[in-house]
């Protein structure tokens, strides 16, 4: 009966009927970051509650996260020229940026342990208070995530993929670089 | 640009690990889930046995489990830092190692590709490591109760100070600690699945099955994963905080001048109430993550037993929807006598109120949805039916919690306990009953006892009443939470023999849940075999076989044709058509 | 198909719509008794009158919800359908769903608005009024201490750094403030009928401070000063509860309230040896 006929497509046909728009591991990346965006929301809220006690004392700014900006800024750009380049069929130059990107960052977390070395010189260590606190434990997180980050742009280097993969990671990576610029002015100019 | 998933849809693993430890496979992982959620509902039940032991006959020698808990019953009396940590680990294993594993974890994951004519999920490695971490977050949860002093005791939402400070009670010691731990590699679990979920529902659907033509159990499991990968995230951040204020001498929750064990603690400027805020956040939204699925399964399994669609299908979506936003912005209604501000709390008492009205839609279509219809009493339809009623019970008594000035006499009573367990011990427990005994012929090939099963459905609908129905009402007489003994009170003696009928009631609805289980393995091997549509359902999932190959469909995707409630068309001679079944002639011949 | 079979006139009609129906009958038996520790204060009748209404309004609620239930089960469960079947328009549907939002917007929206937004103010918003009795109770893992202020009207200061087992306050002795303060330990004395203002403190973790009687309900936050206050209205001796998981104690953590006529509190407080 006509009712009860199916209509059959062959295997590897995989067409859904909705094309998604954006590719499967795009979306899942956008969920994941939504996730770690509230990650930090949630330290925020911590954040904007604990100042309002009278025992907020601000640290000291120190001057290396400037300079760690700056690199993990040029990370990024890094990364944009080899997303270009691999756009433009070019993976041997594109895989040359990669690995300049993954430099910049590894000087940025070195530079972010440096920050906290420069704490310890002045006798501010994680308990001494709150702000210390958030400062430490906001660096380390953010760290961690760039940390996969940097296992990440690895990854691409050991082993070459296609422009997609490449895509997702440096989206991740201009995401923690922006996370970044938020933590930066979170704790030391608002 | 459009992508094929990375699944290779016709070479079936080999091998027992690569098939049933260490599977891609979905259906296999959600049993993993599935067969690990009945575990820790032992486990967890067992606690709420011991704990309903102690409230029903407190300072009684119990010798038998003096030789099982050495420590916790030494000389045959339960102590009260064992009470204790069974009332915290009672919590936590139920709602998020029992219920979120079966539910989300375990229908979820067997449902999903099935029900969108899909091969598997969007990453089925991710999948399987979403298992394989949520393992050691449930041993790790198990492996507290055998650290010193104990397993963690500051109940399942663990405020600070009492689980920030060690010396407040033995279960913040290490206990509290691998807590924490466990959490932090359930979350991570969790943040797998859900991004796996939502990553498939958006993307993997088969040819035909647009957003409006997936079953609710679908669009209640995606609308649950996204509100669990953003409501999450706040309560690690909490988290992490509370383990650094442990362990670290920070002081994010602890303020100055506390004296503990004889001596003041240097901490200060920290407040217990950021913990609360935070945890809430999660803990609001968390209840609406497991409810949701719950209905879904409920509203996906009413047409099958009523021939006909549920009622107010769109109103019921809008709802849904609903729901899930207003749940983000209502949790200081757990913290109205806190010493939040009272303003605060109006407007979390309005948020909460608003609340109500999507829910009364939700309740009123599914008891609508009977009407007109042809019903059909099998088991999944009973627990189905027994659903509605403790929604239905269950969130009018929340009504009385969510305004703060009768919150103000309730709090921290036994109507909070009554309420809770209705909504995330019942109708969740229901949804999940009901869906195991509908599809578990899909699962294993074989129908569950439908004799056995309906004395389950009896047990279980009078047990629970018994149980938690009478919680309401001590709480308006006052009865706290979390007592270890209700005997040193005079206002509380005349609730003596309502707790005892309490646990009485829940030592039977305990038992029932053992018949459950001989059932659910013995029907797993011997049961009578199931074909692919034992419930003539026309949901996509009752078009593979029973239980479905690796790659689920064969050598061919389904295509779908018409919503997934198409029952009782007017024009038809079958009392339903399938949702691959090709219309006759265009879009006519269906609801939709 | 074998695994489909249905009865006609299933046994599970008569009793599922029973069941549904004896839920409403063991309701309101619940509903009619006498639940409440009688009410001991001015704004506990406010708090009283929500409970009362919400058990009515809400009890209806539950009692139709059920009653539709089981009936729709009875008349429509069996293998006959009962007239052919009419999907009902998206229209319907939307006028139907009216009915649960207006009833609940009422119902639950209204009585916060209505009924419970005043009482709560008058709880939480309104100054305590000048002739209050003034009342400090700290709260410890796992006794009550509480304190008066004594003819100055003034109490002594505490200070974490001097707590030790035999001053549980951390009090100054020597400050002229401390020299007429009262210290009782998990007993309160108020006067019939007077203001009673609450200063409520923790010393160690949350505890909260749960006059059943009086239907209060305040958590003790350490390194907060909570302040409410309450009038009650009948004479006698109440208990004190704790209503926040503070730890091993948390059960028997009982206080007394002491509420006297007003000469007899006077002689009350007359009769206490302050601190010295």
């Amino acid at each position: 009966m006509a009712l009860m006929q199916e209509e059959v497509i062959r295997a590897g046909d995989s067409e859904s009927q909705w094309s998604p728009a954006l590719d499967n591991r795009l979306v899942g990346l956008w969920a994941f970051l939504a996730t770690v965006a509230m990650l930090f929301a949630g330290f925020t809220s911590a954040v904007l509650v604990r100042r309002t006690s009278p025992d907020w004392q601000p640290i000291p700014l120190p001057g290396i996260l400037w300079m760690n900006t700056i690199l993990l800024i040029a990370s990024s750009m890094a990364l944009e020229r080899a997303r270009a380049l691999a756009g433009q069929e070019r993976p041997r130059e594109a895989r040359g940026w990669v690995l300049a990107a993954a430099l910049l960052g590894f000087l940025f977390l070195s530079g972010q342990v440096g920050a906290w070395q420069q704490l310890r010189a002045l006798g501010i260590f994680l308990p001494s208070n709150p702000h210390s606190s958030f400062f430490y434990i906001l660096t380390g997180v953010h760290g961690a995530h760039l940390l996969g980050g940097l296992f990440g742009l690895g990854y691409l280097l050991v082993r070459p993929r296609r422009a997609a993969a490449l895509n997702l990671w440096a989206t991740y990576w201009h995401f923690l670089g922006g996370l970044w610029l938020y933590l930066f002015v979170m704790l030391f100019v608002v | 640009m459009l992508t094929a998933p990375e699944i290779d849809p016709v070479h079936a693993p080999t091998g027992f690990i690569r098939r049933y430890i260490f599977s891609t496979d979905h259906k296999v992982i959600g049993m993993q889930y599935l067969l690990t959620a009945m575990f820790m509902a032992l486990v967890a039940g067992a606690l709420a046995m011991l704990m309903r032991l102690q409230l029903a006959w407190p300072g009684q020698k119990w010798p038998l489990l003096a030789r099982i808990f050495p420590d916790g019953m030494a000389g045959g009396v339960m102590k009260p830092e064992f009470y204790l940590s069974l009332i915290t680990m009672h919590g936590t294993l139920m709602v998020f190692f029992v219920i979120s594993f079966a539910l989300l974890g375990g229908f979820g994951n067997f449902l999903i590709p099935l029900q969108i004519g899909a091969r598997d999920m969007a990453y089925p490695f991710l999948n399987m490591l979403s298992y394989w971490t949520a393992v050691p977050a449930s041993l790790i949860m198990l492996a507290s109760f055998f650290v010193e002093g104990g397993a963690a005791s500051a109940g399942w939402t663990s405020y600070p100070p009492l689980s920030a400070v060690r010396e407040a009670v033995p279960g913040s010691q290490w206990g509290q600690t691998l807590w924490i731990l466990g959490m932090a590699i359930f979350i991570a679990s969790f943040t797998m699945g859900g991004l796996n979920f939502v990553v498939t529902i958006l993307n993997e659907r088969t040819k035909g099955m647009t957003m409006m033509r997936l079953p609710m159990t679908i669009w209640t499991l995606f609308i649950a994963s996204a509100l669990g990968l953003l409501a999450f995230p706040p309560l690690t951040a909490a988290a992490i905080l509370l383990l650094f204020d442990r362990h670290f001498g920070t002081s994010f929750y602890l303020p100055a001048g506390m004296f503990f064990g004889n001596k003041l603690l240097p901490h200060a400027g920290g407040t217990p109430l950021l913990w609360q805020h935070l945890f809430w956040f999660l803990g609001h939204p968390e209840v609406y993550v497991l409810l949701l699925p719950a209905l879904g399964v409920v509203l996906d399994i009413l047409p099958a037993f009523t021939r006909k669609p549920i009622f107010g299908h769109r109103m019921t979506m809008y709802s849904l929807w609903t729901i899930a936003v207003l749940s983000m912005i209502v949790w200081g209604h757990h913290m109205y006598v806190s010493g939040m501000s009272p303003y605060v709390g109006e407007f979390f008492a309005i948020g909460t109120m608003a609340i109500t009205l999507p829910s009364a839609i939700i309740g009123m279509n599914m008891i609508a949805s009977l009407w007109g219809g042809t019903l059909r009493f099998r088991t999944p339809m009973l627990f189905a039916i027994g659903a509605i009623s403790l929604f239905g019970t269950g969130g009018l008594g929340g009504i009385f919690l969510g305004n703060a000035t009768s919150d103000i006499h309730l709090h921290d009573t036994y109507f909070v306990v009554g309420h809770f367990h209705y909504m995330i011990g019942g109708v969740t427990l229901f949804g999940l009953l009901a869906g195991v005994y509908y599809w578990f012929p899909k699962m294993f090939g074989r129908m569950l006892n439908e004799s056995w099963g309906k004395v389950h459905f009896w047990v279980t609908l009078v047990g629970f009443y018994s149980v938690f129905f009478g919680m309401h009402f001590i709480g308006l007489g006052g009865q706290p939470r979390r007592y270890y003994d209700f005997t040193k009170f005079e206002f509380l003696k005349p609730f003596t023999e309502m707790n005892l009928f309490i646990s009485i009631a829940a030592f039977v609805l305990g038992a029932a849940q053992l018949l459950f289980l001989l059932n659910f393995f013995w029907s797993w091997f011997r049961g009578t075999k199931a074909d692919s549509n034992p419930w003539q359902a026309a949901t996509l999932e009752w078009s593979a076989a029973s239980p479905p190959p690796h790659d689920n469909w064969g050598e061919k995707l389904p295509v779908v044709h018409r919503w997934p409630y198409d029952y009782s068309l007017p024009e038809a001679t079958e009392d339903y058509a399938p949702q691959i079944a090709a219309p006759a002639g265009g879009r006519s011949g269906s609801w939709r | 198909m074998a695994n489909n079979v249905v009865r006609k006139r299933p046994l599970h009609r008569i009793l599922l719509a029973a069941g549904m129906w004896l839920i409403p009958v063991v309701a309101v038996i619940f509903g009619a008794g006498n639940w409440l520790p009688p009410l001991a204060s001015e704004h506990g009748a406010g708090i009283d009158g929500i409970l009362r209404y919400l058990l009515i309004t809400v009890g209806a609620l539950l009692v139709i919800g059920h009653l539709v239930l089981g009936y729709f089960i009875l008349r429509f469960g069996g293998q006959e359908r009962v007239g052919p079947f009419r999907m009902p328009s998206a229209r319907t549907e939307r006028m139907w769903s009216l009915v649960p939002v207006v009833i609940l917007a009422l119902v639950a929206e209204g009585g916060v608005l209505v009924l419970g937004l005043p009482v709560w103010d008058k709880f939480y918003a309104s100054a305590a009024p000048a002739d209050s009795v003034v009342i400090e109770v700290t709260a410890e893992q796992f006794a009550w201490n509480v304190r008066y202020s004594g003819p100055d009207g003034k109490f002594g200061p505490t200070d974490p750094k001097r707590i030790t087992l035999n001053e549980p306050l951390g009090l100054d002795r020597s400050d002229p403030a401390t020299k007429d303060d009262i210290l009782v330990l998990n007993e309160i004395w108020v006067p019939l009928g007077l203001p009673v203002q609450i200063l409520l403190r923790s010393k160690d973790t949350l505890h909260s401070f749960f006059l059943p009687n009086f239907r209060v309900k305040q958590d003790a936050v350490p390194g907060m000063n909570i302040q409410f206050w309450f009038v009650p209205t009948k004479v006698g001796t109440f208990e004190l509860a704790c209503a926040e998981l503070c730890g091993l104690g948390h059960f028997e953590m009982r206080g007394l309230f002491h509420v006297l006529p007003r000469e007899e509190f006077q002689k009350w407080l007359s009769e206490q040896s302050p601190a010295q």
